[in-house]
């Protein structure tokens, strides 16, 4: 990571109670994005990887229980008051979630809410507030941006509500923008477009980004920095062409070769994960992932790996059994 | 309209869509959902049917049914015309053909048990002996890799998605069927799910001796379990060919930039800018001529007048495009 960083995540967990007992969602996570960088972060569903991005917006449920620091721009936001963090967010730390429908507000129009916004933290007039709204329409790819003002979510399609949702996050030129499963909900060619789109604006405003996302292709040609997290850690990070090049961690490898590849022939088996993740409210004693896990020896039962630094720079994975390596190579 | 179209098929199809059209009353208008669609699917083969959300995909797959009924065309499932039955004669034919949905936890009842669950196909089927109903039902979930002591007894809300789709397969199965519907199968699943799941599907389509139609948007996922891949665009097919070849020759202008649209986990394939032009137009006033033209960078003066038909392009590969992207126009 180049220059410091603009957010630091810093030894964060994020412990909820149920009826079953405590949820480790987020465990002891460290990350760090800088200005104009891009992370994307890599999980399947339940891996904590939402919950992080909540601890990260301060937008936790009331029963879950945040330790450790999240540094952003200078500030700690888990202690800062909530109005200071109120003010933050929108301005300088912006969202943009999966599903566009339940994000925006159904009985205000885009306008409204485009308005709303730039008014509460950009203090613009009415005019003013409506112009800036009309070329933000306009730069997320809206046609026809002063009609679409009056009309309602409803009214348009998933694409156009999700570039709506990142027109509100754009408005106030936000330092950060945390992208969590942008285009999951919305088909492959819309998808292309608006991760296009994400990446236009974040160059042109020199912001960071965050993309969280289940799939490796997302964040393979449109991130510097991955970090792949299972069980609420991180158990692999490393810069993007690195983390494909030299994997370490058995679950990023695994997780890679059971995406269908496009120019496999017909019917090739695919090498499936067996198993599945394990109950977050009933933690392993060892590796979270040694269960699942073909090369998984006596050791990794036992104890958890710590995340440690592999030779190359800035690539840490959490495992005893690491691929590509010399010393304790995988049989 | 379009003459059935004749495709690479070893003996007698399985089912034959002929000219099929659906379409949905909204308020006073139309939607146009499929329009004239033909396509054939041989014994034993997957058929894999991709395009964008509101394509009219999963439509016809609940018309191949008779869950929405047509407003005209045929579907002649071995031989015999499902758009003609009506009554028993539609339910007992139904046997044989079965469906698998997106999401599996809402497609099973969240207050019956696994193991009523599986056997209520078997009981409408007439099944009256209930030891046999009780041994078929212990023969599919271990078939599906679950444990039938564990699971007959329990709740759809005690299983993880991936659980909740093999139970879902489970029941689809149980009437022995030789045609099934999947539509979407592994969209709501994760990545290390999805592959368990679309083994299975395989590994039960050579133990059934079934034949599938394969619904998804995933480009990749159905070139993974389809024999031949058939893109339909906005209610009309626009491609039909055999995977491999499709995918490394696509005709069809609209195929290539689905091939494209795909993000390839490799940080060295630079994702191509903007391939995709904007959205598909509403299905309620679709364009003339090609309903692609509108989103197509070859469209010219003749796709807005005349809609295009298949036709071959390559051995076995059809495409609806004046100006394809291969073979001669």
């Amino acid at each position: 990571m180049t220059g410091p960083a603009l957010l630091s995540v810093e030894d964060v967990s994020v412990n909820l109670p149920t009826p079953r007992g405590n949820l480790r969602a987020v465990d002891r996570v460290d990350l760090s994005v800088g200005a104009g960088r891009t992370l994307g972060i890599v999980g399947e569903s339940g891996c904590g990887k939402t919950m992080l991005s909540r601890a990260i917006l301060q937008l936790l449920p009331k029963k879950a229980m945040l330790s450790g620091r999240v540094m952003f721009d200078g500030q700690d936001l888990v202690r800062l008051d909530r109005e200071r963090l109120r003010k933050l967010r929108g301005r300088s730390l912006a969202v943009v979630f999966q599903d566009p429908m339940t994000s925006l507000n159904p009985v205000l129009t885009i306008g409204t809410q485009l308005i709303e916004t730039l008014q509460e933290h950009l203090e613009l007039d009415g005019v003013a507030a409506k112009m800036r709204s009309i070329e933000l329409l306009a730069a997320v790819g809206i046609p026809a941006p002063e009609q679409r003002l009056m009309q309602y979510p409803h009214q348009l399609s998933g694409g156009m509500r999700q570039r709506v949702a990142i027109a509100i996050a754009l408005s106030c030129e936000p330092k950060l923008l945390i992208a969590d499963e942008p285009t999951t909900a919305l088909d492959v060619t819309i998808q292309a477009q608006i991760l296009d789109l994400l990446a236009r604006e974040q160059r042109r405003r020199h912001m960071a980004m965050i993309i969280i996302t289940h799939d490796l292709g997302v964040v393979a040609g449109r991130t510097d920095e991955v970090a792949v997290m299972y069980a609420g850690r991180v158990v692999e990070r490393a810069p993007t062409p690195d983390l494909f090049k030299r994997m370490r961690m058995p679950y990023t490898e695994a997780l890679l070769a059971a995406i269908p590849k496009i120019d496999a022939k017909p019917h090739t088996p695919l090498p499936a994960i067996s198993g599945r993740p394990p109950d977050p409210t009933r933690p392993l004693k060892g590796c979270s992932f040694s269960p699942r896990c073909r090369y998984a020896w006596a050791q990794c039962q036992i104890e958890k790996p710590p995340l440690a630094d592999a030779d190359s720079p800035g690539h840490q994975y959490a495992c005893f059994r690491p691929l590509n390596t010399a010393v304790g190579a995988p049989a | 309209m379009m003459q059935p179209v004749s495709q690479p098929v070893s003996g007698d199809p399985l089912l034959r869509v002929e000219n099929l059209v659906v379409e949905y009353p909204v308020g006073n208008k139309t939607v146009h959902a499929v329009s004239g669609v033909s396509l054939d699917i041989a014994r034993g083969e997957t058929l894999g049917l991709v395009g964008e959300s509101g394509c009219g995909k999963s439509t016809l797959g609940r018309a191949v049914m008779q869950l929405r009924r047509p407003v005209s065309g045929k579907v002649l499932f071995d031989g015999k015309d499902l758009t003609a039955m009506q009554g028993d004669t539609l339910r007992r034919m139904r046997r044989r053909v079965q469906l698998i949905f997106q999401d599996p936890i809402a497609s099973l009842n969240p207050r019956r048990r696994i193991g009523d669950i599986i056997a209520e196909p078997l009981v409408i089927a007439g099944v009256k002996d209930a030891k046999k109903r009780e041994q078929l039902v212990h023969d599919v979930l271990a078939a599906v890799g679950l444990d039938p002591q564990l699971v007959i007894g329990r709740l759809p809300h005690e299983f993880s998605g991936g659980q909740c789709q093999r139970i879902c397969i489970a029941r689809a199965l149980v009437l022995n069927p030789e045609f099934i519907i999947c539509d979407e199968p592994v969209s709501a699943l994760d990545v290390s799910i999805r592959a368990q799941i679309l083994n299975l599907l395989e590994e039960m389509k050579a133990r059934y001796g079934l034949t599938l139609l394969f619904i998804a948007h995933d480009l990749a996922v159905v070139k993974a379990v389809s024999d031949r891949v058939a893109v339909m665009y906005l209610g009309r097919l626009c491609e039909v060919g055999p995977s491999e070849q499709l995918f490394a020759q696509p005709a069809h202008p609209y195929t290539a930039l689905l091939i494209e649209a795909i993000p390839v986990p490799d940080p060295d394939v630079r994702p191509a800018e903007s391939v995709a032009v904007g959205e598909p137009p509403s299905p309620i006033a679709p364009p003339s001529g090609c309903r692609f033209r509108t989103r197509c960078p070859r469209a010219d003066q003749r796709c807005s007048d005349e809609m295009p038909e298949l036709r071959e392009v390559a051995p076995a590969q059809f495409a609806a495009c004046h100006h394809p992207l291969i073979g001669a126009a």
